[in-house]
């Protein structure tokens, strides 16, 4: 009764079905390295060792108490029989032996009672069991996913790794919790079952025996049939799914070029080739059911007949007969669950093999052994010859060498791209470089802790850095024991006091990523007010104002000016002043630092930084136009 | 729930069957234990063998009728049940499609696909169960109370006992399980929020040093989300030993009073094991139908969800179209030749297929623009590099806007007019009201006073696919749909042929990039263009909207993603295509709008100033303001 509606939507549609019986035929999932992967899983359950064993027990004490049963029953049945015969008879003084029956029915009440407990004791427990390894399992994830170098993340979609953590661990708890148990029932089940029937009657137990082949044989033609279905269905759903969602989230472009109807065809496609294949594999599953139970019956009809005859001929008890129709009955369930636990195993294999590649990625280079500390950090910062590329082959960054003295200004100039997030991801050490080094005041930032790297750059960027929590812990985020008073001094020379004191929490307004009613240059102005109250020797700013109403633009200005008086800066810049008055320019194009010098350097180089800067800041204006043919 | 009860219409027929087949099999069931009680009865007691064998025989016929009643009403149900998630989906899909953006934003993009395909599929799933499995509980219930009454009433008084027992157990245990599991999901949400937070400011979280924080916040959600479903899982865990042990606590009882009843004469032993397997079977119903209490709520969430989107208000077009014509009664009607493959130039009936009821006026003026499109001389000239169009007379007159709920509007008395073959640029801040002035022009709302003319219609007496057709719309953030590059631009216009499609791409600029790709204009762009690059897909939209050659362009920020020199090249290749047309650029930087025949200033929602570079360079402070941020001194000089 699990609720597999996980309001997430990142689902892959392959893993949702229902659990049971009917996964019978659904197409397998296999796990690339089954015994391994089963190995480790095993050793998160190896802490529950004892438990474990204690809930096999129960549940072996349960199922045979369960399968005990019948035969008693039919016992007290053959009692009530013969003394009805007896008496049909005319025998005098017969009857139903009523002692005899009350000794029987009270063993029966015992029986049930124990298999009941039992059967509660073991889910009970088990309960506890998955949970608390699931519970690990989350645990060690998300400790990873903090160890692992941001190329993980950039790699992948955030879908994919959820999916990992959530629907995985999912599959795995689920599987824990129920099939495990239903697995050692089953066997025991089948088990005992036999046995109980070979020793009521080995020719009634033949003749079940022959039928049960044929179980097999539809279980297993169902399923190969039913395999093609369900492989297209989930084919079709993806595809219908992937329309969807393309079409709802391009709901604009589809009005403004008046594609509706187009979009709806194409749906409608797709949704006819779904209804076709899933009506089929939902038909072809469906008849699993009815067919096992004919066969059941055919079993039935067998057996009462024969059952029938044999206790006519008095060779058999009619009770006999009845605690092998019950066993019978229950026959060929444990069968359809095995082999549906089967394939929940190799799913659930799967998916744990999944989690575990998560936890096998090769983390981030641990801190130093004895990181470095800068005491006083003056903000010098050198590329030596360093050479960087996100993918092999693919390099961004050849033998590059930057000198940036203390409270010098280095202007990164050229289109929008990757350049600026690729500075950060150096400087941060986000990405290790692949050659070369990074040196603040000397020292390489590998030898320093992160944590101290990265307290020594303020950034005040577009994409906004700020945390899930208040306003105020965000500003004061840059210094350890700073009070009220020094937070609001800083809003204040950010110009952020004003605005922050009409939101309804004020300085207690709590942040998120998902929603914020704060807009994007108001965000803007609390990562400068944090870097004004953390005071950093280095800043990384960009100067964009692009998401800005004019007015708050003209405050960030101002406040941007005043931070980077005296502090190393790295500017993404766009103001004409800024880039003329770096002491050094680099200039990028998809990424790449083409060119490096200051200002009057490039302009006399005539390259690319040259063309720019006619096409971009010509002083002429419209007058001589196009301006962007100079 | 019962409201999408109108989509199973079609079905009933069906439904009605479905449940006459669900009744034969459970007789068929019910008549098994019955017939065995004659051969125990009759047969065994009395040693008549032939009886036995024919009564053997009996069974297998009834077991085989049950078996093809199953199997019939198996294929039935699936087919039902499916075809009405089907319809569902069509109809829930179409009526998304005819949505506004107002109403799209309303309700939110995620929740819409989410309630397009889990929510429907959630609602056919319980659907096919209900018809399979929970339709034939009360039969069976009902049927295995008059067997067992009929074969002994008074032994029947246990089962007065046994059925409210079992209704209570099951009651106690699922009204203290079933509120948990809906905490359970919301625990669940919470700790995937925090996950999800985790994963897109991951940086953040690193260069601010809170893993810790954030490992502290997802264990908390963790151990909660666990110490829940322990709580629940051990609940649940008491349900199926219950059950057990009420139904073999009956069985017991049955055995012990049916023992006495035997002793008595008053019943036979048969009838006493028939007994036994009906008690069975009704108490086995009743766990069944108590499925239907915990699927039930479920779906109607679900359907609560579907009805929510399926009453919302769409597009006034369409809407107005569907008292009239069909419109967007999608469906059948339309063949399925539906890839946004229309045939080359040849298949202008391929898109014409619309319903909709055109006025006069609208087909004088296709009559003009068939013969436009096909004729030999205007193919010619396209052919030699010119994909012109004839500008329209754009107008805004006293426009004000607010969105829903909103305090302020986000455009105020805006009045303006854009000549044909002009160009005009919109600069401002964000939240300036640009990107909202160009929605306005294509219809996607509708102005609180004032109005919009072309040519001077008022856009909205216009059909809104006439009034879109004219336009050739460039949005801020490139959308591009799965299917080849030159899908992708034809979707522009779906008439246009290979060489008008290079052309538009050539113009875009996207002609070199696309020859580099393998297989050219049939490389095939991935899900949101995930394999191309921002600038990539701002020039395929860019030729998208070119090969529509239409009337008024708006580019909102259209070039942001270009570098330098691409950015240069397009604009003086579109600067010859654009010529005569009317075109409306919403611009950041001052060095893209300075040309402009015509610059709008907007200002938190209002005009602050109209008029050339130089003239608003002296007259207008907010003008100044930007492009002081943005030039030097020399240069604003």
């Amino acid at each position: 009764m699990r609720n597999e509606q996980s309001s997430d939507r990142q689902l892959r549609p392959g893993r949702r079905h229902l659990r049971g019986g009917w996964a019978l035929g659904r197409p397998k999932e296999k796990a690339k390295d089954f015994k391994g992967t089963l190995r480790r899983l095993l050793k998160y359950l190896s802490p529950y060792r004892g438990q474990i064993a204690l809930v096999f027990t129960m549940a072996v004490l349960s199922t045979s108490f369960s399968i005990l049963s019948p035969i008693i029953m039919g016992k007290g049945t053959t009692i009530i029989f013969e003394g009805f015969l007896l008496k049909l008879q005319g025998v005098p003084g017969a009857g139903v032996d009523f002692q005899h029956l009350g000794r029987l029915v009270f063993s029966l009440i015992t029986l049930y009672l124990f298999s009941s407990v039992f059967s509660y004791g073991q889910q009970f427990l088990m309960a506890g069991i998955a949970q608390k390894i699931v519970f690990k399992m989350r645990q060690d994830l998300n400790v990873k996913l903090h160890v692992l170098p941001l190329r993980y993340f950039d790699s992948r979609t955030h879908g994919e790794v959820l999916s990992r953590v959530t629907n995985d661990v999912d599959t795995v708890s689920t599987t824990l919790q129920q099939s495990l148990t239903q697995l050692i029932t089953s066997l025991v089940t089948l088990l005992g079952i036999v046995l109980m029937m070979l020793i009521i009657s080995p020719l009634l137990t033949l003749i079940t025996a022959g039928i049960l082949p044929l179980s097999f044989l539809i279980t297993a033609q169902v399923a190969k049939h039913s395999q093609k279905y369900f492989a297209d269905q989930q084919k079709a759903l993806g595809e219908l799914n992937g329309h969807v969602e393309e079409m709802y989230t391009g709901h604009e472009v589809i009005k403004a070029f008046g594609r509706e109807r187009e979009s709806v065809q194409k749906f409608e496609e797709i949704n006819d080739r779904l209804y076709a294949s899933g009506w089929k594999a939902q038909f072809v599953s469906g008849i699993i059911m009815p067919l096992l139970s004919f066969i059941n019956n055919l079993g039935y009809v067998l057996i009462s007949v024969v059952g029938g005859i044999m206790v006519a001929k008095r060779s058999i008890e009619i009770g006999d007969i009845q605690a092998f129709l019950q066993y019978s009955r229950q026959f060929s369930h444990p069968i359809v669950q095995t082999a549906s636990i089967a394939n929940i195993l190799q799913s659930t294999i799967a998916a744990a093999e999944r989690v575990f590649e998560v936890l096998d990625e090769v983390e981030e280079a641990p801190e130093p052994k004895e990181p470095q500390v800068l005491k006083y950090p003056r903000g010098e910062v050198r590329f030596e010859n360093i050479s960087f590329g996100y993918q092999e082959g693919d390099v961004l960054f050849h033998n590059l060498s930057i000198v940036v003295r203390p409270g010098e200004t280095v202007a990164i100039v050229g289109p929008t791209g990757a350049g600026k997030t690729t500075l950060v991801n150096l400087l941060l050490r986000f990405y290790d470089v692949q050659a070369g080094k990074i040196t603040v005041d000397g020292i390489d930032i590998r030898d320093l802790s992160r944590r101290d790297l990265r307290r020594m750059f303020g950034m005040v960027l577009q994409d906004t850095w700020l945390f899930n929590g208040t306003i105020k812990d965000n500003i004061a985020y840059g210094r350890e024991g700073v009070g009220k008073e020094d937070i609001i001094r800083a809003a204040r020379a950010a110009h952020a006091d004003h605005f922050i004191r009409t939101l309804p929490e004020g300085y207690e307004t709590v942040l998120n990523e998902e929603a914020s009613n704060l807009s994007q240059g108001q965000k803007q102005l609390i990562t400068i007010a944090r870097a004004i109250l953390a005071d950093p020797p280095i800043l990384i700013l960009d100067e964009a104002t692009s998401s800005v109403d004019t007015r708050t633009e003209i405050l960030l200005q101002k406040a941007m000016t005043k931070l980077m008086e005296g502090r190393t800066c790295f500017v993404i810049a766009h103001r004409l002043s800024t880039i003329r008055d770096a002491d050094t320019i680099l200039v990028m194009n998809n990424g790449k630092i083409i060119e490096q010098g200051n200002h009057r350097e490039l302009l006399a180089r005539g390259g690319f930084y040259a063309e720019l800067y006619n096409s971009q800041f010509s002083t002429g204006g419209p007058a001589d136009s196009p301006g962007q043919e100079s | 729930m019962l409201k999408l009860r109108s989509y199973l219409a079609p079905y009933m027929a069906s439904v009605v069957l479905i449940l006459a087949l669900v009744f034969f099999q459970s007789l068929a069931e019910l008549l098994l234990p019955t017939i065995m009680a004659e051969i125990v009865d009759i047969g065994i007691v009395q040693g008549d063998i032939p009886f036995i064998f024919k009564m053997g025989i009996w069974m297998l016929l009834v077991a085989a009728f049950g078996m093809l009643c199953s199997i019939w009403g198996s294929y039935l149900a699936a087919k039902t049940a499916l075809g009405f998630g089907k319809d569902l989906r069509s109809k829930v899909f179409a009526q998304v499609e005819s949505f506004s953006l107002q109403e799209i934003n309303r309700l939110g993009t995620a929740t819409l696909i989410t309630r397009t395909t889990n929510d429907i599929t959630q609602v056919q799933q319980v659907f096919i169960m209900l018809l399979r499995m929970i339709v034939s509980a009360p039969l069976m219930l009902i049927g295995g109370i008059v067997m067992a009454v009929s074969k002994d009433a008074r032994l029947s008084l246990i089962l007065v006992f046994a059925l409210p027992l079992i209704a209570l157990t099951i009651y106690l245990i699922a009204s203290k399980g079933i509120p948990l599991f809906k905490a359970i999901q919301l625990k669940l949400d919470k700790l995937n929020l925090v996950l999800r937070e985790n994963l897109t400011g991951i940086r953040v979280i690193r260069a601010f040093n809170r893993v810790e924080h954030e490992k502290a916040r997802y264990e908390e959600a963790n151990r909660d989300l666990t110490a829940t479903t322990v709580k629940v899982q051990r609940i649940m865990a008491a349900m199926m030993p219950a059950m057990m042990l009420i139904m073999n606590l009956t069985a017991v009882s049955i055995i012990w009073f049916g023992g006495i009843r035997v002793d008595l004469g008053q019943l036979e032993v048969g009838d006493l094991m028939a007994f036994i397997q009906y008690a069975m079977l009704i108490l086995f119903s009743l766990v069944m139908l108590s499925m239907l209490f915990v699927m039930l709520p479920r779906a109607a969430v679900s359907a609560a969800r579907i009805n929510e989107v399926l009453e919302a208000e769409t597009e006034r077009e369409v809407k107005m179209e569907a008292g009239k014509v069909i419109e967007m009664d999608v469906g059948k009607d339309v063949g399925i030749e539906s890839k946004m493959k229309a045939k080359e130039v040849a298949g202008t009936e391929a898109i014409e297929v619309r319903p909709l009821k055109k006025t006069g006026n609208q087909l004088e003026k296709e009559k003009q623009d068939l013969p436009l499109a096909k004729g030999p001389v205007n193919r010619e000239r396209e052919l030699n590099g010119k994909m012109q169009s004839e500008g329209a007379l754009l107008e805004f007159r006293e426009v004000t806007f607010s969105y829903p709920e909103a305090e302020m509007p986000a455009l105020r008395n805006i009045s303006f007019a854009v000549q044909p073959g002009k160009t005009t640029a919109i600069i401002g801040g964000t939240g300036s009201g640009k990107s909202t002035l160009l929605k306005l022009i294509l219809g996607f709302y509708k102005p609180s006073q004032g109005q919009i003319t072309i040519d001077g219609q008022d856009i909205w007496t216009m059909p809104l696919k006439d009034l879109r057709s004219r336009i050739g719309y460039v949005p801020q953030k490139a959308v591009l749909f799965t299917g080849t590059i030159a899908d992708n631009i034809r979707y522009g216009n779906l008439e246009a042929g290979a060489e008008e499609v290079r052309k538009a791409a050539e113009i875009a600029q996207a002609d070199e990039f696309i020859s580099q790709l393998e297989n050219n204009y049939e490389a095939v762009i991935a899900q949101g263009g995930q394999n191309l690059s921002g600038g990539q897909k701002q020039r395929l939209a860019i030729a998208r909207a070119l090969v529509r050659r239409p009337q008024i362009y708006l580019f909102d920020d259209s070039f942001s993603a270009l570098d330098y020199k691409t950015d240069a090249k397009l604009r003086k290749a579109l600067q010859e295509v654009t010529q005569a047309a009317t075109v409306i650029v919403v611009a950041q930087r001052i060095s893209t709008v300075w040309n402009a025949d015509q610059i709008i200033v907007l200002d938190q929602g209002q005009i602050v100033g109209i008029g050339r570079h130089q003239d608003l360079l002296q007259n207008c402070e907010v003008y100044r303001e930007i492009a002081g941020s943005q030039l030097s001194q020399e240069e604003l000089a």
